[in-house]
């Protein structure tokens, strides 16, 4: 382009210019300044009048940023260690970005499961088909194809109504995933309050120095022989309550009775599902995340979301033409659901499907950025350039 | 923070006269405190205590009116950052764009997709709000045209266009329907100003990433007698969205722990700024919710989209619904005996609970499904059907007094409940303690019609 179309190109999108650096050939000018350049120079002249003036009525005010401080902190949990990668959670010093980034993004963790699982959404089924019946198969894509930070593996073969499988059938399971990926995992149970605590005990075992998530300490089970399983084999625990601050402050202390610190605890204050209740988690996780920055130790812990419930509201997975494909609405679900808990400070995430993942991770980087030091987009011509 | 009702007893006459139809002062007081009742009940305060009052009842956010009569929606209102300290007032407004540059038989279809677009979730249909106009032409003329046939729209509007000569062309067509005003910069600000104060209109300031601008405009427009303002602080929908949050976040904080009068406005959002950078309809769709989700989350009381399909508008309906619920009073129907279809002495008898989403999940399960059945509702002050089991609301005992209390012995003959599959481990108790046999049915309502239909098969 020549210099002349390109400097019309550029005050096509342009409210004002700066008239000082303007600078053309003479011959050029001559030659080209259509009348119409003349009146778009005209104009650019006057706003700039105009903005000069009014900055001289206006007395420009100094904006202050209303940062506050904060007596406690937000203990930092590391996860992976051994033939592990590091992942580091938690850690904040204040509540928002502006006061002080966050020392850690959010982590994304897929789900996995230890048995093909028929009763997943077809949204999901469709990524992860071929490698179902491979527990290990299945973490290797997650990792590879979708850039997972973490594998959450669900053992939810171990229930007793499920396939019963031992734990020492459990603990192969995990010795498979652990071979396969070389990232953190979480370990969850079936959600049997007998069977949970011996096979987390087993599964613990065989992840040995692995610094994993048991998933999780209730007390609805022997939260005890969890939080030992965690001392003698070097993992975190998952601290579970439900939707209950004194619930989950409760528990917190009889899990650090049993030897555990704030370091080695992440807080499952429950996740209910975008229009299933969202509204108590959000409750619930923003009275931890302010208890603990005033100083409650007992919630200083970071927290985690099993945000996969979400595929279990209908509007994720039922068939209705009214409300247009389920492919997008799964994903939708999920991703609000999470993305809802995140910003009233989840540090974890328990996923399954790729886009959800993808667009929850794009957001929580920016967590850990100064304000204003990213670039940004001119959107001052938004009302023209908008299709 | 909310005004206690101690501070504003101290202000009223305490001669507990019950003018104002409550038992007391401090009754009063006290509904004042929770914004349940209005200031001018009360008839016998003098002058001074009724603007202290009114000043001192001023939300932190101040509320706002775009439109008249039936064509307006209300904005703004807040008291507190954390909807648990108290409630989110007056739910986000949606508004979704449409542009001057289109024909007036596509214009005119899409303000009637808007119009009519709409989700029903537990009992309440849910909609969208208003309709901004964008001067996308950059022609006044358009803008002008556009202007005329929105002014039919059953919705209020927002006019977009920085340039003061269209958004004047379009407010002498459309400013008796007090429009939001979109946007007052450093540039034009002085004209906007002076039009927004003419046609009565509230008036968005746009300044993106630049508080401090925001701030000076802000109070120059107050200063020129400008009361109703909307804040827009610039939506970045990529990375910049880290500090688009920073903005809304810094401002709503200023505006309810500060009291800063700079900020204490409504804040608008524009997811719609998504479709700049993305083609692709369905990932478009479900970027533009996100920014909308993360934006609702932080404070936007207004929401600019673009995106019609229902499936993006859904999940950002629904996430509205449950922020803006009371955390204070149970989303509950009234417990008892509800008749569907048509009856008769043979009719199936069904049991759920009265949290709201869980009565019209079934009923709305029963109705689609044709099913003629009376449904008992238990009242578990509001709890799901297993929560209330694990709450110990559901159990035996308040199952039969629900059986006896509702009459429905004398109108069927059968004495057999069927109850959800949840409630499955309940089953013995409510026997041995009503008498009635009972039937588990599925787990999900969705099964529950069909479910009548192979009943009555087998029967
Ligand atoms: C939101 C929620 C809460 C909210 C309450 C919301 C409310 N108003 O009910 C709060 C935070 C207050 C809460 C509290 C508790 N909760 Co809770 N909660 C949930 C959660 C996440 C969702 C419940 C929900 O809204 N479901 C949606 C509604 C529509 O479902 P529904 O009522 O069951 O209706 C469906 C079916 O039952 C069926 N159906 C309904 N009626 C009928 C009728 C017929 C005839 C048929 C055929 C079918 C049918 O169709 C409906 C649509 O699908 C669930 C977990 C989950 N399920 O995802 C836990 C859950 C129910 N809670 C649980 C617990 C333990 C509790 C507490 C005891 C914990 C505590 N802190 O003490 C308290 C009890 C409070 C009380 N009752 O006093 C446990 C229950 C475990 C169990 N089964 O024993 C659950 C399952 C979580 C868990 N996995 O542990 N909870
Ligand atoms: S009308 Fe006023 S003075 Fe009379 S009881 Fe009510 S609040 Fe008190």
């Amino acid at each position: 382009m020549d210099k002349m179309s390109q400097l019309l190109k550029l005050l096509e999108k342009t409210d004002y210019i700066e008239i000082n650096n303007f600078r053309m050939d003479f011959d050029e000018l001559e030659l080209q300044l259509a009348p119409a350049m003349q009146r778009v120079i005209k104009q650019a002249v006057q706003q700039q009048t105009a903005v000069k003036k009014v900055q001289e009525q206006m007395e420009a005010l100094e904006f202050i940023p209303p940062v506050q401080e904060y007596p406690g902190e937000v203990a930092e949990v590391q996860l992976g260690a051994g033939t592990r990668k590091k992942v580091l959670m938690g850690g904040q010093k204040t509540l928002y970005r502006f006061e002080e980034p966050q020392p850690n993004p959010p982590v994304v963790t897929f789900d996995v499961f230890d048995i093909p699982m028929p009763g997943l959404p077809r949204p999901i089924r469709e990524h992860f088909l071929e490698v179902m019946d491979h527990p290990g198969d299945w973490a290797k894509k997650a990792v590879k194809e979708f850039g997972a930070n973490m594998v959450t593996i669900h053992l939810i073969g171990t229930g007793p109504k499920v396939q019963d499988k031992t734990p020492r059938e459990a603990a192969q399971d995990i010795e498979e995933v652990l071979q396969a990926v070389d990232v953190p995992l979480v370990i969850g149970a079936s959600g049997d309050p007998q069977k949970d605590p011996i096979v987390l005990e087993a599964a613990a075992a065989a992840a040995e120095g692995e610094r994993c998530l048991l998933a999780s300490a209730n007390l609805d089970l022997d939260y005890k022989r969890v939080a030992k399983a965690a001392v003698d084999y070097n993992h975190a625990v998952l601290s579970w309550a439900i939707t209950d601050v004194n619930m989950q402050k409760t528990l917190n202390k009889y899990l650090m009775k049993e030897g555990l610190t704030p370091n080695d605890i992440v807080m499952d204050p429950t996740t209910c599902a975008l229009g299933y209740g969202i509204e108590f988690s959000v409750d619930v996780i923003t009275r931890t995340r302010l208890s603990a920055l005033k100083g409650d130790t007992d919630l200083q812990m970071p927290m985690s979301s099993g945000t996969t419930n979400a595929w279990g509201s209908r509007e994720a997975w039922m068939k209705k033409e009214e409300w247009g494909p389920t492919n997008y609405r799964g994903p939708i679900w999920e991703i609000f659901t999470g993305l809802t808990l995140m910003l009233c400070g989840v540090d974890i995430f328990m996923m399954l499907h790729p886009l959800s993942v993808q667009l929850l991770s794009e957001i929580g980087s920016t967590f850990t950025k100064n304000y204003l030091t990213t670039d940004v987009p001119d959107i001052s011509g938004w009302i023209t350039e908008l299709e | 923070m909310q005004v206690t009702a101690m501070e504003i007893y101290r202000l009223l006459p305490k001669t507990n006269c019950e003018k104002c139809g409550e038992a007391s002062c401090m009754a009063f007081a006290t509904k004042l405190s929770d914004k349940e009742i209005d200031l001018e009940m009360c008839t016998d305060l003098e002058p001074k205590e009724m603007q202290e009052l009114a000043d001192l009842l001023a939300p932190a956010v101040r509320e706002i009116t775009i439109g008249t009569g039936n064509k307006s929606v209300v904005i703004g209102g807040d008291e507190v950052l954390y909807r648990y300290e108290l409630t989110y007032y007056n739910p986000t407004a949606l508004i979704i764009d449409v542009s001057d540059t289109m024909e007036e038989a596509e214009l005119k279809e899409r303000i009637n997709t808007i119009e009519n677009a709409e989700f029903e979730r537990i009992g309440e249909m849910l909609t969208l709000d208003a309709i901004a106009l964008r001067n996308a032409s950059g022609d006044v003329q358009k803008f002008k045209e556009a202007s005329l046939i929105l002014k039919e729209a059953s919705l209020p509007l927002v006019l977009c266009t920085m340039d003061p000569a269209a958004m004047k062309a379009a407010v002498e067509v459309v400013g008796d329907q007090r429009p939001l005003l979109y946007a007052a910069n450093e540039v034009n600000m002085e004209e906007m100003v002076d039009l927004a104060l003419e046609y009565d209109c509230p008036l968005t300031i746009f300044s993106p990433n630049d508080l401090g601008t925001m701030k000076t405009l802000s109070r120059t427009a107050q200063n020129k007698g400008l009361k109703d303002l909307v804040l827009d602080p610039g939506t970045y929908v990529a990375d910049g969205i880290g500090d688009s949050l920073d903005n809304f976040i810094m401002i709503r904080r200023l505006a309810v722990e500060e009291r800063d009068p700079d900020f204490r406005f409504p804040i608008l959002g524009m997811p719609a700024l998504t479709w700049l950078y993305e083609e692709d309809e369905v990932q478009g769709g479900i970027r533009e919710a996100t920014i909308a989700a993360t934006l609702m989350n932080n404070f936007a009381d207004i929401l600019i989209i673009h995106g019609t399909n229902i499936w993006e508008l859904i999940p950002v309906l629904t996430l509205r619904q449950s922020l803006y619920t009371d955390p204070r009073k149970p989303q509950a129907v009234d417990g008892g005996l509800y008749e569907l279809g048509d009856l008769d002495e043979d009719s199936p008898v069904l049991m759920t609970t009265n949290f709201a989403l869980t009565y019209y999940t079934v009923e709305g399960d029963l109705k689609s499904g044709n099913a003629n059945c009376y449904l008992l509702v238990l009242d578990t002050v509001g709890r799901a059907v297993d929560v209330s089991l694990a709450g110990g609301q559901l159990n035996g005992e308040s199952v039969t007094d629900l059986i006896k209390e509702s009459g429905i012995e004398d109108k069927v003959k059968t004495r057999t409940l069927i109850i959800p599959g949840l409630a499955a481990p309940m089953s013995g108790e409510i026997e041995d303690e009503s008498g009635w046999e009972v039937m588990v049915g599925p787990r999900d309502s969705s099964a529950v019609a069909d479910f009548l239909i192979d009943l009555k098969d087998n029967s």
